[in-house]
Formats: structure tokens, sequence, C-alpha cells
């Protein structure tokens, strides 16, 4: 098969590699910045920890178990960037992802506390309400029109305080948190398969951490070798000419979001049945991990398998936030440093615009060049 | 200085990448007169009152008002100079008032207060002046299409122009509001006021206008007197007689009707009224039947009626004797049905696919490229695709995995015959199927068309441009405000007929 060669710019792999790696560098300057201003003195230190996160350790033993936190809460990050930049490349802006992935907490947390379930059943439950909750704003999209991010947002709260009401019923006592897992249903704990001890024999180090990557590989493979995944970028790039070539495109925008939803209700029961979280039945504002999806899936070029490198470093700076000396800074810098970051993100798109508009630039001046040699032709 | 020209634009050049828009025009508005301007769709009118209106700079020529040189860099200038334009689609907020419209952006205030009533004595005076009927304090969401018109023109009034144009006002108007329009348009001019009248159906020119300057391919014609003219000399001078090429073509017998439309209705969705009334059409084995019709007459709806795209309000559609009627658009498809459509960017295409996957766009779920669990069979893609393109010569940067919007135009228009054509159809449905494309390209794709109906098939060719109706089509079918009325034999017919049936000049009843 031949290859031509095609301009470097106009490579989408490439716009976004360096795309992410110049928000990366950027972010992390403007919060240098930001760090001077508040403390001069300790603003190399805290910007290094952050970068270093469990590097923070001295101890080889420590930083591998460290390293193993961050991994488990990069699973649920990774499975939520997934579900945004699926319903994404179908032309849906799912923020629902939050709510959804809500839902998958309270399912599968429920199927373990009150119903002892084993964790494969508690992990199909959290696919199965995250699945239901996406098609909810799938259906409202497809027959009454009501756009996708209203229909989420609300759905975000409704599915909050639904949760917390069920979940109260197999909360602790005295405090506002849902049972211990490990103490209760210890069945419904995910296995790791000895995976724990190449991480020092980390608690919570489990087959989530593959689980999730295998996921992004499926949709990956999904999105860009099947029948299926055809049809869902077709509709998503132009929706009329999907429809003047007889896809179905109100199936296809349920089906988007019901699968959209159903990453994120996994993503949530791959971190609480690994026990490293616990629910707070009190909590008043959704989870941030499906926010933060939505940042991961930009930084990651909006392709599966970047998905698993952005998420991994969004979680690798939100962990090492935590270790700031917090002599020197407020608890809250770390989060005002990966935010900066975060929203950096949102460039990633921009820039990749930006250098397509600059190989458009000039493919046109070579165009117009030999468009005058063959007479020109009107568009 | 025999005459006083409320407007000149003199020896107007604008030209568009790749196109001459307008081509040296001159056209001279007098004073108080109701001035036509006729031509084709892409003829130019458009452009030259966009020149006028501040819309786009001309590259050559000046505009004179009441004999002095002025710029005109945008609208807010036309506005100062009294120049105002009711648009083919108004421009009015849907929730508010009449009066509250036509105040919009000049509003009287006094310390930051609005002085309705000034305005509103204003506005009733004007209406009883020219014989505008409104309701100021109806919104715009509850009054009539017609009434919506007289606010816009208005507006105009309020804002004392003295140069009105109208762009086509009565595309959207019914006959009893028609004749309305031409009333007020009399009353207007006999007050002073001079219009511009831009418009493609002939009957309301020839009842309305002085004189009408008419344009064909950016370049003008003439102007001539109403008075003096006439229908044929009017449609002559819009189509012009002179034909560029002809298409090589034998005398075929029709075999069996492939589609039968009957009573076919489909709803508009940009007016109350239905787009297509009860038409009835037959579309035989190696013919090729063309709907003819001046832009909007209701051919768009009409074929996603025919594709599925739209559903029908009333009627039926028989492919080869069976019902489709409630059929899907992949059954259809699937069925038989091959669609060229009207808007290649919009439906024919995705544009950010490959060149290769647009090719299978029609075909990708057919065991040939999609196997047994689901996965495309990209190979199969590819050779189908490198087949394609070269049997049909597409022409393209990088071959099969071009993107499809880097393509030239006609080359994607290529790709798109080439795919609707190969799925060897039994109706081929081309719709504006030469639309923007060079002459070399043009001459490609009918001689594609005549192949399909040399080879037995049914073809149904909807066309704006007269030359292709007359060239291409075995039989001509004229549709006019979404019905058909006149049935015309393509090697007796001659554009001046043509031209009349389209303009709604003439009209019989056809019995399919």
């Amino acid at each position: 098969m031949k290859k031509k060669h095609q301009p470097l710019l106009r490579n989408s792999g490439f716009q976004a590699l360096i795309a992410s790696l110049f928000c990366i560098l950027l972010g992390l300057l403007i919060g240098y910045i930001v760090l001077l201003f508040i403390n001069p003195n300790g603003a190399w230190k805290a910007i290094t920890t952050v970068v270093k996160n469990f590097l923070y350790y001295p101890r080889p033993n420590k930083q591998l178990q460290y390293l193993g936190d961050t991994m488990v809460k990069t699973a649920p990050l990774l499975m939520c960037s997934l579900s945004i930049l699926f319903a994404y490349k179908v032309g849906l802006f799912n923020i629902g992802a939050a709510g959804q992935y809500v839902m998958g907490a309270g399912a599968s947390l429920y199927c373990a506390l009150a119903w002892h379930m084993p964790w494969y059943i508690c992990l199909l439950a959290a696919i199965v309400a995250g699945a239901f909750w996406g098609s909810l704003s799938g259906l409202l999209k497809a027959y009454c029109n009501v756009n996708e991010v209203i229909s989420c947002i609300m759905l975000n709260w409704i599915g909050l305080y639904l949760i917390n009401i069920l979940l109260t019923t197999v909360k602790e006592v005295a405090s506002p948190y849902t049972l211990e897992l490990a103490g209760y249903s210890p069945g419904s704990m995910l296995p790791n398969l000895g995976l724990n001890t190449l991480f020092n024999n980390s608690k919570y180090v489990t087959i989530a951490i593959p689980l999730s990557i295998l996921m992004a590989v499926f949709i990956w493979i999904l999105l860009s070798k099947t029948k299926f995944g055809f049809e869902l970028r077709a509709t998503g790039l132009n929706k009329e000419a999907a429809r003047y070539c007889g896809m179905k495109e109100k199936y296809n925008i349920i089906i988007t979001m019901a699968i959209s939803g159903a990453l994120a209700g996994m993503g949530a029961a791959l971190l609480f049945l690994t026990g490293f979280e616990k629910w707070s039945c009190t909590q008043s504002s959704v989870p941030a991990m499906g926010f933060n999806g939505i940042a991961a899936g930009f930084l990651g070029g909006l392709h599966p398998i970047g998905a698993i490198f952005s998420s991994y470093f969004i979680q690798h700076i939100t962990n090492g936030g935590a270790y700031v000396d917090k002599t020197m800074f407020s608890a809250q810098i770390s989060d005002l440093i990966s935010a900066i970051i975060i929203y950096l993100c949102a460039f990633v798109f921009f820039l990749k615009q930006f250098f397509t508009g600059v190989a458009n630039h000039r493919e046109e001046k070579r165009a117009g060049k030999t468009n005058e040699k063959m007479g020109g032709e009107k568009q | 200085m025999g005459e006083t020209y409320a407007v000149e634009m003199l020896n107007i050049t604008k030209r568009f990448p790749g196109i001459v828009a307008n081509d040296d025009i001159t056209l001279r508005l007098k004073k108080g007169e109701i001035h036509a301007l006729l031509g084709e769709n892409g003829a130019g009118k458009s452009t030259l009152m966009s020149v006028l209106f501040g819309l786009y700079q001309a590259e050559e020529g000046v505009i004179k008002k009441d004999g002095n040189v002025v710029q005109i860099r945008d609208p807010n200038d036309a506005n100062d100079l009294g120049i105002g334009m009711v648009h083919q689609h108004f421009k009015l907020v849907d929730c508010f008032t009449v009066l509250d419209n036509i105040i919009l952006g000049v509003e009287p205030c006094k310390l930051g207060f609005l002085q309705k009533k000034e305005a509103r004595e204003k506005v009733v005076a004007l209406s009883e002046k020219y014989g505008l009927f409104i309701n100021p304090d109806m919104k715009i969401e509850e009054i009539t299409v017609g009434m919506q018109q007289r606010t816009e023109i208005l507006k105009m009034l309020y804002r004392d122009n003295e140069i009105l144009i109208f762009d086509e006002p009565t595309a959207v108007l019914t006959p009893q509001e028609i004749n309305e329009l031409m009333k007020i348009m009399r009353n207007l001019a006999a007050e002073g006021k001079s219009i511009l009248f831009i418009s493609h159906k002939l009957a309301e020119i020839m009842a309305v206008s002085d004189r009408c300057t008419v344009l064909r391919k950016g370049k003008c014609v003439g102007t001539v007197n109403t008075a003096e003219t006439s229908f044929e000399e009017l449609s002559a001078m819009m189509v012009g007689r002179s034909v560029n090429f002809k298409v090589d073509k034998e005398d075929r017998e029709p075999g069996d009707v492939i589609l039968d439309i009957r009573n076919m209705t489909v709803a508009s969705k940009s007016h109350k009224n239905n787009a297509v009334k009860n038409v009835s059409i037959k579309v035989r084995a190696g013919e090729i039947v063309c709907i003819a019709g001046i832009d909007g007459n209701g051919q768009t709806e009409f074929v996603h009626g025919l594709t599925g795209l739209e559903p029908l309000v009333s009627g039926q559609i028989f492919l080869n004797g069976e019902d489709i009627t409630h059929d899907s658009i992949r059954q259809r498809s699937t069925g038989g049905i091959s669609h060229i459509p009207e808007d290649r960017h919009k439906h024919g295409l995705v544009l950010d696919y490959s060149l290769e996957y647009n090719l299978v766009l029609q075909r990708y779920f057919e065991s040939q490229f999609t196997n047994g669990i689901g996965f495309l069979r990209r190979g199969e893609i590819r050779k189908y695709a490198d087949k394609l393109i070269e049997q049909y010569d597409i022409r393209s940067g990088e071959g099969p995995v071009t993107i499809a919007r880097s393509m030239s135009g006609g080359n994607q228009q290529k790709a798109i015959v080439a795919r609707e054509i190969d799925r060897d159809p039994d109706l081929l449905i081309a719709v504006q199927p030469t639309r923007g494309l060079d002459v070399g390209a043009i001459e490609y794709i009918h001689k594609q068309i005549v192949k399909q109906r040399d080879a037995g098939k049914g073809v149904l060719l909807v066309s704006l441009e007269l030359d292709e109706v007359l060239d291409v089509s075995d039989r001509i079918l004229v549709m006019y405000e979404g019905e058909i009325v006149g049935q015309l034999d393509a090697k007796n017919a001659t554009a001046e007929e043509l031209g009349l049936y389209m303009a709604g000049a003439r009209r019989e009843e056809i019995d399919q």
C-alpha cells in the first residue's frame, strides 16, 4: 500500500500531542507564577512537588505504593474521559458523565452493601445504571429535541440526591459515609489477581486499572474499525449526510448516550469497589470526576489512547498537589494548580484548529498556483 | 442632465474567486419608478443588490445618488442615503409587536425613556398614507406573512427611505397578498418613492414595473420599457438562446413504469402552505424525466418526500409496482433508488471522512464491506474505492485517503455520481447534478446520466438550468408553486416556451 507524504502539521495525532504538551507546560508555568505571587520562597519547591507526586517519597517502596494510589484514581477518570470523548465523536456533549458516574457509584455500592452481591454483579449494576441515566438524555434529545447539556446538568443533580437517599440505608451509624466495603462485603471487592504485589502490596490496586485501559482500547477499536463506529462518527460529523444515506440518527443518539453513560457508570464502580473511597451521603455537590473527564478527554486529543495518558497526567498532578507544603500555601493550592492546567486543556482544541489553519493556509497558497495553471475550477 | 435618476449603478464589476458575479453592469433607477430586475438563479441579481446595500464592495464601477458619487461601505451608509431593503427572509423579532419591530434601532427616546406615543402616531400616519394595513400592537408571530411584509415596508418608510429594494417579495405570499403588494408598490411609486423589484416571475414584472433590466450569467442583457415588451421577449432575454454544447443522445422507447408517484403532498418548512401539492409523476425505464422550474417552487421538498428525508402529508409512491410510501430512507435506497442530492456538502458527503469512506457511504453495511461481527473490511473498501476512482476518473491529492473536504467541487460531485451510479439503481434521482461545476465536469456528468438511461434505468432529473433541462431530458415537467403546470417533449420544447411555464404565465392540466 502506498502512502503519500502528509504535512506533519496536518497529522491529527501529531497536532494533539504537541498541543497537549504545550498546554501542560503553559499550565505549569502559570501555576508557578501564581505561586510566586503568594509566596516566592516556596514556589519552586511547591511546583516541583506537584510534578513529582509520588517521587516525593524517598524510598522506592513508598514510591510504588503511591504510584499505585494515583493509578487507582486514574481508572475512573479514564472511564469518564472515554465517556465524554465517545459522545463527543458523535456530536454530543455529555456533561452528564458526572451524574452517570454518581448513578454507577450508587448502584454498585448498594448491590455490594445491601445485597452482598459478587463484584461482577456490582460492576454490571453500575454499567446498567449509568447507561440508563445516559439514555434518558439521549431519549430527550432524540424525541423532544431537548439539548443534551441542559438535561444532563439537571439529571446530574437528580442523580446525586437520589443516590444520597439510597445509600443512606447502608451508611455507618455515626458518620455520613457508607459502610466499610472490606468488612461488610469482601466478595464485592474487585479482585487484584496479584497486581497489588507490584505496588508494594497496595490494598487498592485491582483489576480496575488494566480493565480501564482495556476499555480505552475497546472504544478505540469500536470507533475506528467497526461499522457501528463508522455510523456513529458519520452522524457526528454530518448529521444530514448520515440521514441521507439511511442511518438512524435518533437511534444513534440514544445508543451513544447509553454507551457514554455506561462508561461513566463503570468508572464509578472501578473506584468504589476497590474500597479506596466511601460515598458520603451528605455531599451536596456532584463529584468532580465526571467534569475532570472533560478535561482529560480534550487533553488526550479526543483519542481513546491519548485519554489513557492524559487521565494519568491529570490524576498525577492532582495527587501531587496534596504534598505541597501546607505551612507556606493553603491546602487549596493544589486544586488551584491542577485546575489551571485542566482549564488550559480546553486550549488543545483551539491549538489543533490553529495548526490545521496554518496547514490550510499553506495548501491554499500551493493550490492557488496550480489552479492558475489548470484554469481554475469553482468550488 | 435630461432625466433625474434616484440611483445610478455604473459599470459595476464584482468578482468572487473563480467567478465574475457582476460583469460591467449598469442600472439606472429613475425617481418614482418601479424598476424590475430579472434574471435566473446565479445571474447576479442578489450580488448587485448587495453592492447597492453595502454588503459587498464592487471592484469596479461607481454608484451615484441624485447625480453625486457616493461610497456605500456598509448597510448603515445605505440607510443614511435613504436606501432600504425588504429581504426575502424577513428580519423581524417574532415576540415583539409590529410597532416595536418598526422602531427597533431608531427608538425615539427622551432621557433614556422610550417615547412610543410619537412613534405610534408616525407609524399610523404612514400606514394610512400608503394603504398599509397593520395592527401595531399585534406580535409578529401572531400575524400573517403578508402583514409581516407590510411591517418590513413600514420599517423602511419609518426611516424615511426614498429608495426601496424588494428582494423576491412575492415568494412567500398567496395570490391575494401578491395583488395587495402590487397595489402598495404602485402607491409608493405614486408618492415619489423609487422601487427596485427583484423577481424572476414574469407576470408580476409585466404587471407592476415601468422598466426592467435583465441579467444573465453576471452580464447585463439590457433594459427595456415594460409597456413595449412581451413575455416572450423577456423570457428570451432571461435565459438566452445560445446553447453551449449539445448532449449526444439517441432516441429510445421508454419501457415499464419504474416510479409512480400518486398525489404527493409535502409540507413546507419555511411557510405554512404545502410546498408540494398533489403531484403525480410517472418515470419509465430508459427515460429521463426532468422537473424544471425556478428555485423554491417545491422541487427540494418533492425530492425529499420521494427519498424519505421528509414525511408526506398525503399520497403514495410506487417503485417497480411496490408501495414504498412508508419505507425508510435505507429501505428505499437498497430497494433501488439512487439519489444525487442537491447540496453535496450538506447531504452528499461527510466532508471530514476520507474519499474511500465517502464512496461506500451507501454500501458500508453490505457484507462486501462489513464482516459478520460488525468490523469494516478495510481492505475491500480500499479496493472498491480504487476501482471507482479509476473508473470515474476522480482526481484528488492522496487517492482514497484524501479527506473529501480538500477535493475540488467537480471531483466531489464525481465521487457522489460514481457512488450513486455504481450501485446499479433502478431509479436515479439527480438533483442539480452540475451546479457550480465547470464545463468539462458538466459534460461528463451529463454523459453518465444519459448512459444510465440507455442502460434501461429510470432517471429523474431536477434542474434549474434551462440548457440542462432541454439538452439532457426526454420529457420535461414544469413545477410551479408546488404543482406540475406543464409537460413538454424535450425535442420540440423551446426555452421561451419553458420560460413561460416556469414563470407561471402559462399552465395546462396534466394527466399522468
